[in-house]
Formats: structure tokens, sequence, C-alpha cells
């Protein structure tokens, strides 16, 4: 009998069926990945195994004893932890308050503050991070820091079973590496794992197994050996994805967007590039480079030192607005905290922008044009009343770009435009961002994720610690060529 | 149909509240007579709540428009001692009013304090200032006809219906719907409320939408002011006290949220009439004081759990 095992889960919401009949096992010192698109119904079943959701039918058991979680409190009692995407730790509490939340050692109602520090230590050290002072406020750690803080909440809770979602989403490329050794270190300490992550290079690192959710079916578990990146696409989409990247023949025309030794706040320090209608100019870095800033800079959202951005004749100061006027849209690498007010309906968030350009605006129109590029876009709603917040991260993601298109832009200015995103919706954005420069408009997509720069774009500028280089050729360049740009070697 | 369940809602709440107290007082409470006091009690508040309901769904509060109201009478007033014109005096009423909202919206963009502080800062600075302008006490007033906008009908003016007070409150909540659902800035207030970052994203002029929607909450609660005078017939910088909170109340039982981006102006509309409806049919079964309170009380939160229970059963 498994250590770990759900067998028969079953989950609807509403006429949705979020999961249909999923087993799933983990043994302790194994690493299980659980992969899927957005919407496969990962989410739900990892929402189930930390009793965040109550299945509809389905059994769980634990350490050969039934396991019915009433809610995440209950299954950290059981010692199922969950390492949240979204980093639930409180940033006003210090690290050793963090570490025992809810588990508060105290004498007589009294907190007592050694044995807290103490737990904290020896959680910490597990991790190799005995040295940090445990009463930090948590808030002035870097993110990397916190997600230790995390993991050592679920190790002092005694976890044996251990739930990671996404957790390298907000990291840089060397505290991701920090946290497959970490990974590496709870697998041999004999905890059982459940790794979810888009990132399927990460998944052929860390993994023993995989198993493959679909529309809310599992596709088959397999040894780590047995499936190759290329099998777990297709068995994720359901189709061979033969044609990630489509290029067609480019020819560059007029010059939109000049920019000249420009210089931010802070970031960039200096940086000069321009973009000619036809062509996808990439902006390689990692994530703290830079490269958000020189986009923020340029579209009016940040602050100016030095240097100038020429947009047609145009050299003067920008806002947003203004930049909207002169045809330039951006998209935000933060979809929930800025790209997308998520209370809103689709058609509102679609049609922001478009609201500067009159007096009045029709409901009707905005609906109408809403309908038309969620079509277009394919986004997945029940229509353009539906609240985006209520779409898988693809779909958001769509709508999102629905807006620069509905505006008609001629040059989009796309911040990781693919983060967080399934496999099929980044297929359609790079096929999307193909056509778009067919029709002779340009684009300039800023990511961390070099294989799509380089299957994307037609040069690559890499930014180095607020520094823009000069852009190479993508179609000649090699991976590991560019990685070695991108660290500054 | 769907996105006006909220609504619907209410108005069958308010329905059963005027239901019950009719059975209670089958003589007295549903009468045409009646009615026409509830709605005149219902002004003051409304005009208020239509300002309100812009800056809570604009993500802000205002905590000065009972303060505001009570300098309002005192301005008005002042104004007509000095030998103004009726006309002159309310004009001068609600642009004090509208300044101040101003006021209130410049030094929340400018200095970037956000309005609840800014305003509990106003509520105690404006009614300072009625209080000084006053002379701490009263200020007597001839009548004129500023006394009849929400005085109760004669015999010759039955057509009418409700007093005029009464119509300009409707008048003014219909060009605000209207506003906010068919005009850039009305989109503009509840993108800026549901998520800063994304208005400005999208070229919203961020500030500019602030500073004019609490400048409207300013030339409301400055209209709200001049009804109060109207009722009173002198300026009193101790009116009002408190008037803040249940205006916000009518504003967050119609529906509005708090974090902003939600909200509609009936739904405050009739939030304030659920309000004066308990009040008058507790004055009709002679309940005391305190259990009005405590049944207004009950119902605000009452009206926000229902709303969050239909809103959360739809998402799922």
């Amino acid at each position: 009998m498994p250590f770990f095992a759900a067998q028969g889960i079953c989950k609807r919401f509403g006429a949705t069926v979020a999961l249909k009949d999923v087993a799933f096992d983990v043994e302790p010192g194994e690493v299980h990945a659980l992969v899927g698109e957005n919407g496969s119904g990962k989410s739900t079943l990892m929402r189930v195994l930390c009793g965040e959701t109550a299945p509809d039918a389905g059994s769980m058991s634990l350490d050969g004893s039934t396991y019915r979680p009433t809610g995440p409190q209950d299954a950290h009692r059981h010692g199922v932890a969950l390492i949240h995407q979204e980093l639930a730790v409180c940033a006003h509490l210090s690290v050793a308050e963090n570490v025992c939340l809810g588990a508060e050692p105290s004498v007589r109602l009294l907190l007592s503050r050694g044995t807290m520090a103490q737990t904290a230590r020896q959680a910490l050290a597990q991790l190799g991070h005995g040295d940090l002072d445990v009463w930090t406020e948590v808030g002035r750690l870097p993110v990397a820091m916190r997600q230790i803080v995390e993991i050592a909440r679920a190790l002092a809770a005694d976890a044996r079973v251990v739930i990671f979602d996404e957790p390298t989403s907000s990291l840089t490329q060397s505290d991701a590496e920090r946290l497959f050794a970490v990974v590496a270190q709870l697998r041999g300490q004999g905890k059982a794992i459940v790794y979810i992550s888009h990132f399927l290079d990460e998944i052929e690192r860390v993994a023993d197994r995989v198993s493959v959710l679909r529309d809310g079916e599992k596709v088959g578990t397999f040894a780590r050996a047995d499936i190759g990146r290329d099998r777990m696409v297709t068995l994720m989409v359901g189709r061979a994805v033969d044609e990630m990247y489509p290029r067609s023949e480019r020819v560059p025309g007029d010059v939109l967007l000049r920019v000249e030794d420009l210089a931010g706040a802070s970031k960039p320090t200096r940086a000069s590039l321009t973009v000619r209608r036809g062509e996808v100019l990439g902006i390689a870095g990692l994530t703290a480079s830079g490269r958000t800033e020189l986009l923020r800079a340029v579209f009016g959202l940040d602050a100016v030192r030095q240097g100038r951005v020429t947009v047609g004749a145009y050299g003067g100061p920008a806002s947003p607005a203004r930049r909207w006027r002169q045809g330039i849209g951006m998209l935000s690498e933060d979809r929930k905290g800025e790209g997308l007010a998520m209370n809103l309906s689709i058609s509102d968030n679609v049609t922001l922008a478009n609201t500067n350009r009159g007096f009045w605006v029709s409901p009707a129109r905005m609906r109408a044009d809403a309908s038309t590029w969620a079509e277009r876009l394919r986004v997945r709603c029940q229509g353009p009343d539906q609240p985006v917040g209520a779409l898988s991260g693809g779909n958001q993601q769509k709508v999102a770009l629905g807006r620069l298109l509905s505006y008609g832009v001629d040059l989009l200015l796309l911040d990781e435009p693919t983060r967080g995103i399934d496999v099929g919706s980044k297929a359609e954005i790079y096929a999307l961002v193909d056509r778009l420069v067919q029709e002779g408009k340009a684009v300039v997509i800023v990511s961390g994720y070099l294989p799509e720069l380089l299957g994307v774009c037609d040069r690559i500028a890499v930014m180095h610690r607020g520094e823009l280089g000069p852009p190479i050729d993508a179609r000649t360049t090699a991976e590991a060529r560019l990685a070695s740009m991108v660290a500054g070697e | 149909m769907k996105r006006y369940a909220n609504l619907v809602g209410l108005f069958v709440a308010w329905i059963v509240i005027f239901g019950v107290f009719s059975y209670l007082a089958p003589t007295s409470f549903p009468t045409v007579r009646n009615l026409e006091t509830i709605a005149r009690q219902t002004a003051i508040v409304g005009f208020a709540a239509v300002g309100m309901t812009y800056i809570i769904i604009a993500g802000g509060i205002d905590l000065s428009v009972g303060s505001l109201v009570a300098l309002v009478t005192v301005v008005v007033a002042w104004l007509l001692q000095a030998g103004q014109t009726p006309l002159v005096s309310a004009l001068g009423g609600i642009a004090a009013g509208t300044g101040c909202g101003f006021a209130n919206g410049w030094l929340t963009t400018r200095l970037k304090i956000t309005p609840f502080i800014v305003t509990l800062g106003s509520l105690t600075i404006l009614r300072g200032a009625a209080k000084g302008i006053a002379g701490e006490k009263k200020i007597d007033a001839p009548l004129t006809w500023l006394n009849d906008l929400l005085a109760s009908l004669g015999r010759e003016q039955r057509w009418m219906l409700v007093p005029i007070g009464v119509w300009l409150v409707i008048l003014l909540a219909v060009l605000a719907a209207l506003t906010l659902k068919f005009t850039a800035f009305g989109r503009h207030v509840v993108a800026v409320g549901s998520n800063e970052s994304t208005a400005r994203l999208c070229g919203v002029p961020v500030e500019r939408t602030r500073t004019l929607v609490f400048s409207i909450g300013g030339f409301c609660a400055g209209l709200a002011g001049l009804m109060q005078f109207s009722r009173l017939s002198v300026g009193d910088p101790t009116v009002a006290q408190g008037l803040e909170l249940q205006v916000i109340a009518a504003v967050v039982i119609g529906g509005g949220s708090l974090t902003g981006g939600e909200g509609t102006i009936l739904g405050s509309l009739i939030g304030a009439i659920i309000m004066s409806t308990i009040s008058a049919g507790g004055s009709h079964r002679g309940w005391p004081n305190w259990v009005q309170e405590i049944v207004t009380g009950l119902i605000i939160v009452a009206a926000v759990a229902l709303n969050r229970w239909r809103v959360s059963r739809a998402s799922s």
C-alpha cells in the first residue's frame, strides 16, 4: 500500500468537471511531479490533497490509515504541508513567529519565545540556513528566503508530505537552483514530495515520477526516465506541438521606437535600442536586471532620469496615456496586481484603454468589441460580462493581450507574456506574435525564458545589471551562449 | 438579468420591511402621507449617498460628510443673514461643499495619504470651522423658499407627489448613474477603484479621477447640507453628527464594497430608503431609539452577508 495515496477522486464545480476518477500516490523519499495545462485539474487535485477542497467522491490514505482532512489546518496536523505559489507568510511577523504560526509553543498562555526561536533554528538548519536571524521581520527578506521560511514551517510541523505549488515561479534562476537542492535534501530526509510546475525542464531535473493531467483526467504516470519533454507536452496538450514557435519570413520596415542612453530612477542605467515595424525584439536578463524597468520607463510608468525615447518624431516626456495615443501598448508581467482588474468583466478590461478616446462610452459596443476579441483569441469564457478573475491564467493573459489589439496599437511591449500559463495558450500567443509582425506591427518581448526568446524573436538584447547590450541575431545564437550572456559572462 | 440580482433583492427586502410595518400598524403606516415622510427623511442621506457611492466605488471613503453638512448649513444661514438672496446663499453653500470635497481629493492624491486619514482629519477640521464661523451657536436666518425644499406638501401642491428636494435627489441619482455607465469618466472611477495599477497602465488619469470623485462627493454633501438647512431653518454647527456613518451604511447595504470597484447609485438609494423606513416604522410602533439602532445595525450586517453569500454562490 502506498504511503500517501488518493483514489477515485472526483470533483465538479457547477457544470464543469474538474477531476474525474483521479488516482495519485507518493512514497517517502520520492518526488512525484504533477503536470498539466491550466484548467487540467492539477490545482484542484492539489487543493484536495491539502484539505482546502473536499472531493465529491474518492478516498485518501496516509501511512496506512484513512486521511480525510477537514481543512488545511487539519492536513497540517496530519503532516501534509503545502508550499504556496504566492508565498503565504506574514510579512510583519518575524521568521520565528512565521515558522511556528498556528502551533506556537506556549507556557500557560504565554508565548515561549526561547522555544520558538529554537524550533525555527532547527527547522532552518535542516535547510542549510541555521545562521538566519530568526527575529528578522519576514517582509525584509528577499522572496527566495521567504520561501525557505515557509518550507521551514512545514518542517517544524513535522510534515511527512510536502506539496510544492509552482515553487520557482517567483524565483530567479540562481534561487531556483538553490531550491532544487533543498527539494533533493527533503527527499533525502524521507519526505514524500508532490511537485507542481509549468516548467518542464525543472520537472526533468527534480522528479522521480511524473503524472500528467488533462481535462480533469489522469493521462498516465511515468518514471522520469521513460518520459521526455516532448512527450510530456504532447500528453498535456493532447496533440503534438511540433510547431511551437512559428516564424514566417519577416521584412523590417520603418523605425517605430528609438531609445538612446536611457536611464531610469535606479534601473536601467544605460539602454539603447531601436524597434522597426515587422520585427520582434527580445530582451533577456535576470529578474532584477532592470529588463522590466526598461519597458516601464519607455511606457511612461517609471521616471526617466536621463536619455531620450523617440516615438515617430516625438521625443518629449511620456505618460501611459500619451503612449497609448502614439499607438504603443504594454502588457504587464504582474497580471494580478497590475495587468488586469480581476473583479471587473472581460469587457471592461479589454476596453479600458479605449475609454480615453472620448467623453461617452457605449456599454453595448464595449461588449461587442470584447466578444470579438475573446472569440478571435479563443478565450474560454461564458461571455463578455464574466469577471476575468474567474478565468484560467492562460485565458486571462489573452484578455490582457486583447486590450492592446482592441486598441489597435502598432507596437506591443510584452513583459513576460507567457508567465504562468499553459503550453497550449503559449503556443497560441507565439503564433499571434508572428501574425502581428506579418501585419506590419512591432513587438518587444521581455522574458526570462530563453527558449521562447530564441524561438520567437529576430534580435535579442541582453540586460545585465541595468545595462543593455547590443542586439544579437536570434537565429544564429545558441541557447548556451545566450545563457552565459544573461549571467554576465 | 443576473447583473441586477442584488438590486432586485434589495427592492424585495424593502418591500418586506415595509410590509411588516404595514401589518403591525395597518391604519397609519401604509399611507401616501407616510410614504412622503419616508421620502423626505431619505433625502438628506440620499444626496450624500450619491457622492459617497462614487467615492467608495473609486476605492476611497469620506468620513467628513456629517461635518461638511453642518458647515454648509452654517454657510447658508450666514449668507442669508448677511442679506444675500436665497439662491446666492444656496449656491454659496454648495460651492463650500464642493471646495471641501476638492480639498479632500487634493490632499489624498498630492500628499499620498489614504482617504480614511485625510477625511478623519477633515471631519474634525470642518466641524471646528463650522463652530468658528457660527461663533459656537446657531445662526438664525430669515425664512425663505429654501425652507420649502423638503417641507411637507400642502393641499394645492399634491400634484407634485413629493417635495422638490426629493425630486432633486432622484434627478441627481439618474444623472450620476448614467455618468457612471456611459461616460469615460464613469468607467475610470470603477477602474481606479478595482485596480489602480491597471488603470494607470491603461492611461487613465488616476489622480485627476480621484480628485474629481472627491469633489463630486463634496458637491453632493453640499446639496445634503442645503436640505438639512431647509429642515432646520437655522445654521447649526452641531447638526448631523455621525451622518457619515449612515451614508456609508446606505452605500454598503446597497452593495458597495469598501475595497472599491463595486456599488450602484440605485442600490445606495434603496439602502437609504430601507434605513429611513425602519426608523419611520419604529416611530410608528413607538419603539425606543435603542431598538431602532439595534435593528438598523442588524440590517447592515445582514445585507452585506447576504450579498457575499450571493456572490460566492454565483462564482462557484
